[in-house]
Formats: structure tokens, sequence, C-alpha cells
């Protein structure tokens, strides 16, 4: 193989060669330094007279002496049975002291589009066990629902506990779980892991780990890599794969980092303007395919910076996945767990996996009137602030109870805790209940005599 | 994807750069926007900058491993669209390749080398001709007529060629290709034509809009209608209901015809349109919806330059059935996403940015694309409408950021998306206070005529009431509901009544998903009948606390989920009046 020594110039993570034969984008480049060590990486331009490389770690000790090799394909990733349990560098190595990974095949990690056409509907209800999610933003195998978190809140074990209680309604059939940790910390990582060890959900996992200190550049690829292995998982091995994404904020920082590099006209607040399909290439790599089993279900972490929602990272997000997860300070400040603040949240799949069919034929309604009611009662917390209790209408004290009995009762639950959907939406009924009938006028009367707990009492006396 | 003669063909020429969806080429003596083949695969691109002996190309495939040295051919025909019996119940990605046979070609992934045409030219359809020998016909005559669906497929001479003399037409089973009327010029028609999508298609007279597209949505048809021919734009933040506020138009708009362009958004939402679709029945005629409607398909992961393509694709094909003499809407969700497209490109030719690095000539581009809309007579004499209802997507909900200030400075009709709505579960999450329509005048002809000469009085009493009711909300946060006048505490009620009966709609319910005029005349009337019991109870000394909590007035909602809904209705009436009566005997 050809090598180069024709570096002209070396700027961030990008070298700039010159007088190459003709190269073809997107191929992958070893780059050979003095002592013989090899650095990855990618063609990002490649022209009669300059080949932009985009290196994916640190480019410390490349030189206008090192050598350049194109290695004439696009970056694959080796894919096999075998990765069930097995931990992996960002970049795609073992790092868990096994042997080298026995490729059955090799995938190119970019990962061609799912025809439209070629898609099933997702509709089948995955019960997390979180009464917040289950009842009121309900997730469905072949979702993206990301959580859109803040520094220091618990979306980590938000995260876990979902990985670790979802299932489908009359289906032992166990998730296979596809890791990828991008430049969190290695206490966190460790977090997971022991999580991991501790429920064995690992024999079932294929890690995938870039750390903080861990080349910033290899983040964009450490995403493209798990879900690589979750299509091979999901459409040739026929396996339901969860794919979490932690965190998807420093890989947005890692493309910014190259754009920057690339000198290129940015966009808002200095991130590329291609982030949006960017992201889609990622985001967009779960569902289901008419005709093969296994289905793909991501949830990828944000840590939205200053919370604020509408930041481009969650933003770009939002318009992508289909709903989100939003996990609050203030209710975490309360002391409840899981944090989940349903009003911004929103499943955009969940009506296609409840009713009668898939969950009770009561769920939308009773998760519309929650709704409803709790956002009358968050926003009399205001007025109270202002005007006193006293100043409330009876009706209107009634719904300020209901906000902190649905916080206390619905939202909060416990760690470990993996409630049923009826639990859920009896849950429901019962805080709906503290309200007078006529107040619930999301309901239609039939529902309503059938599951609201005073008329049950009524029905079974009578029975 | 077919492109239209224009030039001569098969000049070869020499790649120099690929850097992503933008490519160099050099000696190649290409025009404007002519389609080029790109590399050994022949990926499809289009020419958008010329400079020197170097022309740049927009691949609408992904170029991964192309290198510089392979072959470039340019076609020397503009990108062009093929209009003809087929293209009804079709699921189009952004240049006009058939998705489902992509599937076939190539697998449940897009890989890319792969043409396929945008019509079926195997496939016989039943030609009847309209017209006979000797007669006269020019651009844009009806010669013919296929049943395609249970929509009659009108086939026209295309606008681009010389009329004449029929000298022979044929009847009979035909594929799209063949030959079924020859003129006496020597002109031969097929019941396919071509057309270049990036221009207009011509009509006689462009007019103006008089009859409103009638959605189903109580808050769309009874507060901010939009005109057969006219042109909407939906901006809202994400989960404000953007897309299902376009399905639902989609289903229950009462146009004939239905184009759906899925611009860089996401692919489950298509399966669901997909498998939605085939199963509904149009209100009207009872037929499956998808009989009546076209599909396009780029998701936000498709490759970008066949995103920035697909808006015109849909509108071209809105065009056609216009000239037809159809009504048609076009739903585009979402604008921002084709937007960021020409940001991309623009960005990959190292344009000078406008505002927020997107390109200076975004709203040129946007305002042409609204231009296309409108109620025209067309070619052949009749009547026909293009309705644009396009979605923006504002970055964190902004609605000062370019994509939609451009938008709002040339659509007709705003309806304004509120996060703040959705997160009550207020849907169809449409702000009514920022909301506008600017038909209203030019509709109220028609309102008066088929629904009532009160409809427009109903309408207007309404807005005032939710106008009032934002005054008044201000000053319940500062001293609290109990301190305002009595008056105004009904008026309270009964802004909360128009709120939660009117304007709330369950797209998800069976009945309530779509609302005729008659039946939003009389819940409207029933919510403006009690204001009036209300109001003439208060005069007369009943307190505003006992009128608001009479029981029959709680029925009200749940006309919106029955079918049969006037013995109800006429009940409940009965019996609000009979409720206030005796508050009044007794105050």
């Amino acid at each position: 193989m050809k090598e180069y020594r024709t570096i002209s110039k070396i700027a961030g993570p990008l070298v700039f060669v010159e007088k190459t034969e003709p190269v073809g984008y997107g191929e992958l480049v070893n780059i050979v330094l003095f002592d013989g060590t090899i650095k990855r990486g990618q063609v990002l331009d490649t022209s009669d007279d300059l080949v932009v490389v985009q290196v994916f770690e640190t480019t410390a000790g490349i030189g206008k002496d090192s050598g350049i090799r194109f290695l004439g394909e696009t970056i694959k990733m080796p894919v096999g049975k075998e990765m069930l349990g097995r931990i992996l560098s960002g970049g795609g190595k073992p790092i868990d002291g096994g042997p080298e990974i026995m490729p059955e095949k090799r995938l190119d990690i970019t990962g061609a589009a799912i025809n439209p056409y070629a898609r099933a509907s997702p509709e089948e209800f995955i019960q997390t066990g979180i009464s917040t999610i289950d009842g009121t933003n309900t997730l469905v195998r072949g979702q993206k629902l990301p959580i859109f978190s803040g520094a220091g809140l618990p979306h980590n074990n938000i995260a876990l506990q979902i990985a670790r209680q979802s299932k489908v309604l009359g289906s032992q059939e166990a998730f296979a779980v596809v890791f990828a940790a991008m430049g969190i910390t290695k206490e966190e990582a460790n977090h997971f892991m022991h999580d991991f060890e501790r429920t064995g959900a690992l024999e079932r996992a294929v890690v995938f780990l870039n750390l903080a200190d861990d080349p910033a550049v290899e983040r964009i690829i450490t995403p493209r890599l798990a879900l690589t292995t979750a299509e091979y998982l999901a459409f040739e091995l026929d396996m339901h794969v969860l794919v979490i994404l932690t965190d998807m904020t420093n890989y947005c920082e890692a493309l910014r980092q190259i754009g920057a590099a690339r000198e290129e006209v940015p966009g808002r607040r200095g991130y590329p303007g291609y982030m949006y399909t960017d992201l889609a290439g990622i985001y967009e790599r779960a569902g289901i395919i008419k005709g093969k089993k296994g289905s793909i279900t991501q949830f990828p972490i944000l840590t939205m910076p200053g919370d604020d929602i509408t930041h481009p990272i969650p933003d770009l997000t939002g318009y992508i996945t289909e709903g989100q997860i939003v996990v609050s300070r203030e209710l975490h400040r309360k002391g409840i767990y899981p944090p989940i603040n349903v009003l911004p949240s929103l499943s955009r799949l969940m009506n296609l996996g409840i009713g009668k069919e898939h969950t009770r034929e009561d769920h939308k309604k009773v998760s519309d009137q929650l709704y409803a009611a709790y956002a009358e009662g968050n926003d009399l917390r205001g007025l109270v602030a202002i005007v006193g209790k006293d100043a409330l209408s009876e009706r209107d004290r009634m719904f300020l109870e209901f906000a902190d009995l649905f916080e206390n009762r619905f939202v909060r639950q416990g760690y470990n805790e993996d409630r049923s959907i009826f639990e859920t939406l009896d849950g429901g009924w019962n805080l709906l209940a503290t309200l007078p009938v006529e107040q619930l006028v999301r309901i239609d009367r039939d529902l309503i005599n059938k599951y609201h707990p005073k008329f049950r009492q009524e029905a079974k006396e009578q029975g | 994807m077919e492109v239209k003669e224009k030039k001569e063909k098969g000049q070869e020429g020499v790649l120099r750069r690929i850097a992503g969806p933008v490519v160099t080429a050099v000696n190649i003596d290409a025009h404007m926007y002519d389609v080029v083949k790109v590399g050994h695969e022949e990926l499809m691109g289009e020419v958008i900058k010329i400079q020197g002996d170097e022309t740049i190309i927009q691949v609408y495939e992904d170029t991964s491993g192309i290198r510089p040295g392979e072959p470039v051919t340019n076609t020397g025909l503009s990108l062009a669209v093929e209009l003809g019996p087929g293209l009804l119940t079709s699921i189009y990605d952004g240049i006009q390749r058939p998705l489902s046979v992509l599937v076939d070609k190539m697998g449940d992934f897009i890989q890319r080398g792969v043409s396929a045409p945008g019509l079926d030219h195997q496939k016989k359809w039943e030609f009847r001709p309209l017209v006979k020998e000797g007669d006269k016909v020019s651009p844009g005559t009806i010669i013919g007529e296929v049943q395609e669906t249970n929509i009659v497929h009108r086939i026209l001479v295309p606008p681009n060629v010389q009329g004449g003399t029929v000298k022979s037409i044929k009847t009979g089973s035909f594929t799209v290709e063949e030959i079924v009327c020859t003129l006496d010029t020597g002109t031969q028609l097929a019941m396919m034509q071509k057309w270049p999508v990036r221009v207009p298609r011509p009509v006689t007279e462009k007019m103006n809009p008089t009859i409103p597209l009638i959605t189903g949505q109580r808050i769309l048809d009874g507060l901010f209608p939009i005109a057969k021919g006219g042109t909407a734009a939906i901006p809202g933040p994400f989960g404000s209901g953007k897309t299902v506020t376009q399905q639902q138009l989609a289903k229950w708009s009462d146009a004939e015809i239905v184009v759906y362009i899925g611009c860089g958004e996401r692919g489950n939402e298509m399966t669901e349109v997909l498998t939605e679709f085939p199963e509904l029945e149009d209100p009207k005629t009872g037929k499956p919806l998808m009989e009546r409607t076209v599909l396009i398909a780029n998701t936000s992961n498709m490759p970008v330059a066949a995103r920035e393509a697909s808006v015109y694709t849909g509108i071209t094909i809105a065009e056609y059935f216009r000239d037809m003499g159809y009504d048609v809407s076009l739903m585009a969700d979402s604008t921002s996403r084709w937007a960021e497209a020409m940001r991309e490109i623009s960005s990959r030719l190292e344009e000078m940015p406008g505002e927020e690095g997107y390109p200076a000539y975004l709203a040129a581009r946007l305002s042409e694309f609204y231009e296309r809309a409108g109620l025209v007579r067309t070619l052949s004499g009749n009547n026909g409408s293009v309705s644009v209802i396009g979605a923006v997507s504002p970055p964190g909900g902004d609605f000062s950021e370019p994509v939609t200030q451009n938008t709002l400075r040339i659509v007709k009709v705003f309806w304004a998306l509120d996060a703040k709505l959705s997160q009550r579960r207020h849907f169809p999450a449409i702000n009514w206070l920022n909301s506008y329509s600017l038909y209203l005048d030019t509709l109220h002809d028609w309102y008066d005529k088929e629904v009532s000469p009160e409809w427009n009085v109903l309408r207007s009493w309404a807005m005032e009431v939710l106008q009032k009711e934002a005054e008044l909300q201000e000053i319940v946060q500062l001293v609290g509901s109990d301190a305002l006048p009595e008056a105004e505490q009904l008026t309270i009620e009964i802004a909360r009544m128009i709120r939660e009966i009117f304007l709330q709609q369950n797209a998800y319910d069976a009945v309530d998903t779509f609302c005729d005029m008659a039946k939003q005349y009389d819940m409207m009337k029933a919510i403006k009948g009690f204001a009036d019991l209300a109001y003439g109870a208060q005069t007369a000394g009943v307190s505003p606390a006992q009128i608001i909590s009479i029981k029959s007035k709680n029925d009200l909602p749940q006309i919106k989920f029955i079918k049969d809904y006037r013995p109800e209705l006429e009940r409940i009436q009965k019996s609000m009046d009979s409720e206030i009566n005796i508050l009044r005997s007794s105050a």
C-alpha cells in the first residue's frame, strides 16, 4: 500500500495531505507515526491536489514526517454473535481484556436510511414500570425517545431503570442492550457497568466506552458503531434491542469542534449548519422493518446546557425524535424520584401503542385528563404565590391539591419499583377521583361509569 | 425520475473534488440545473453553480467512496417529473423514485445508484377519448380520460407543445408511453408528459379565491379559514402538534387531490401515514383516502439534496392535477427542513450567508414556492386550485427566525401553534389570539349563503369573548377571579366553554376527528344560547355561581363525541333553558 509523506498542514483534528492519487470521499485513513503507532482518520474532502483527513484520536505526535495510508474503503465495523457481553472502546476495540471480535460481517458504519416504505409501524407497548412514562408518555418498540436532562440530575438512574424493567406484555423475551458512552466520566461509566453486572444485564449487552479523557473526535464514530451493532443484532439476529446513547451533548460538542477546525460557516451558537442532518443520521436508525422480527428502540440522553430546552442540541433532537422525556430540576429539588416533568414531555407514538388492543381502553382519556388537571393545578401555583390560597375558588383549590397529589403519588416511585400499566392507570383514576366527576370533561361517561373508583364501588355494592 | 429533452446529450467530464453532497467537475459544458450522472455508479446530481471551467453539482445520493478522476456525464436535461396515470396512491422519494419499487430493487435500506421511473411504464390504462378527429386542440386541452382510482385522470395536451387538429385518436388499453393521439402537425401524444420541476406550469389566469377549504377542524374552518387556492403556514415548536394538524388536513380537507410532502421529517411518521391512509375513508366518497393522495417522503436521514428537490416535485404534481380542473391541497412538512437543506448546500458552496447562515435567496425561494398556489382558470378553461399549507419548525419555538418571518410575509393564513397549549393537552394547540386569516372578507359571502347568515356574527362574537377573556385573565392573575364583576365572571366561564367545547378537538376520536360546518354552527350557537340565558339571568339578579353550576351545561362537551348529536343537543338546550328559568323565578 502506498504511503504518502506529503502533509502540508495540521490544524486541530484535521490533517491536510497534498499530491495524492485519487482518494475516495469518506475513505478510512491510517496515519503512521515515526515510532510505528497507527492513528485512524477519515477523508472529509477530496480533490486532485488536496485531501482533508479528520483524525479520530489526538493529533499529538503527527508531524510532516508522518506517513498517510488510504485504505480504499469507508469505515466498517466487524460484527458477530459473540459481541454480546463485550466491552469495547469508543473506536470499537475490545477493552475488557478479551479476544478480538471474530467478525461474521463487516458493515459500513454510516448505515443507509431505512426506506420508509419498508418500515413497519411501531405499536407494541413497552412497559417500563415507570408511571410517568407508561401512563402519560408511553414508549413503543421501535421508537426513539430521548431523555432531556440537566447537569446533576438523575438521568442515568432513569435510563438504567428503563433498561432493567422494560418488557413487552405477554412476552418473556428480554431486550438486548447496546450502550454507547460518549465523553462521560469514568465514575458514571462505572455506575452503569455495576448496575449491568448486578442485574445480569451485561450478558445481553454490548458496551462502547468513550470516556471524558478519550479523544473527542472519536465520539463522532462511537454512536455509529453502536447503531451498526444494534442493526446487526436486530435485523440479522432477530433481537429486540434497546440502544442507550449518553451523552449526546458531548457528541454535538465534538461535531462543533470539527466544524470550527474546518473553518466552516457556523450555524446557531457555533454548531454546524448540518447538525440537523447529522443527528438525523443517528436518531433515524431506530425502528422496525416489515418482515423482520427484531427492532431498535433508542434512548438518547442529553444534558441541556443551562437547562435550556431551546438550546440547539435539545431543539434539533426534539424535531427528529418521537417525543422527549424531560427531567426537571424543580421536582428533583422537591426530592421526587424520578423527577420527570410530564408537562413538556411527550411521546408521539403513544397513541399507536395504547388502547384496548395494547393496554386498556381508558388509557388515552385518563392520560389526557391527568395532564389537563395537573397543568391547571400547576398554573394555579403561580397565582397562589401572588394572591394567597384564600383568594382561590373552591374549584381552584381542588386542582391545586391535585397537582401536589399527582407529584407525590403518580410521579414519585422507587428506583426499583416496577409498576404494571394497570397499577399505573388505576393510580391515575384514584387521583382523578379527588376531583368532582363533572370536572372530568376529557373522559366520556361510559368510561367514567366503568373505571371511576366511585362508580366501581357502587357497582360492586349492587353486584 | 426522468428528465426533459432540451439540449444535446452525452458530454463527459471529470470529477475534481468531492466534499459531501457537493462535488466539482471540470470539462463539461453545462447549464444551470442540468441533470448530470456522477461517477462510475452514475449517481444523480444537478448543476447548481458554474465558475470558470468548474461546474458545481449537488448530488442526490450518498457520495462516500467517490474519487476525483471519475467521469461525470451531462444529460443536458433539467430535473423533471413524469406526469400521468399511476401518480395517485404512489409514495415517492424527493426525486420521484417510487419507494415501493426501490424496496424491490435494493431491499429495506436506501442504497445508491438505482434509478426508477416515477410512473409504471408497463401497466395498461383504459383510455377514453374526449375529442374526435378534426377537433382543434391547444396546450392544456383535455383529450381523454382514464379511471385511475375513484378519481378520473384527465389526459391533457402538454402545455409546452404546439396545438393543432386531431388527425387520429385511439380508444382502449395503453401504457403511459404509447401514442394515443396524433395531430396534423405531426405531434404525437401519449398519456404521460414530463415537466421540469423548477418551472411553474402555465395557466390562463389567476383568480382571487372565494370558497373555503373545509377541513373539519373547528378552529380552522370556524375561526381562521383558508380558501381553496390559498396559502397557510403552521409554525410551532416541536411537540406542539404540527404534524398531527398537517395529517388531519391531509385526511379531512375537502380537496379532491392531496399531495403530502414529508420533507426531512421522521421515518416512523411517514409509515404511520402509509398504514393509516389506506384504511381511512373519505367522508364524502366513502373510498379510501389513499386513492386521492400522492405522498412524497424524503425523511431527515435521506440525502439532503433530494430533500431540497422534494418540495418542487410535490408542487409540480399538484399543479398537474390542478390543470385537470381539480382542487388540490398540498401539505409540506416541514418547510424549515427544506430551508435547512438550502442552507447546507449554500454553505458547502461557500456562499456569503444571510441571516442565521441561511442563503440570501431564502426569501425569494419561499415566495416563489408559495406563489405557485392559487385558484386559476386552466389552459383548458376550467377552474382548478392548489392550496398550500406549509409547516414551519422554528428553532426553540422562536417565531422571529428567518424561515418563519419570510413565510409570514407571503402567506395569508397563520395558524400559530403554542407549546403551552399542547402541554395542557389543548389540541389542536393553535393559539386563537395570535393566529389570523386574511380570507375572512372574501369568504364572508360563502359562509352567509352556505352555513347561515348568523355564522359571521357568531364568529365575531366568539373572537370577542376570547379576546376579552385574555384581558380579564390578566386581572385574575393579580386579584383572583372572585374580585371580578359578576358579568365578567360569566364571560370567563363562557370563554372557557368556547375553548373546551368548540376549540378543543380530539383527532383520535372517531366522531370528533371531523366536524362539518353544520355541526360547528350548532355547537357555537348552543354556547351563544347559554351565554344569552346566563347574562339575562344575571341581570335579573341570579348569582354567577348559581348560573355556572347548572347541571345540564356539563353535558354539552359530550356533543362532540356523538354522531347524531341533534336530539341530545336539543335535550340539553331545553334543560339549560328550564334550569335557568327556575333560578330566575327564585331570584
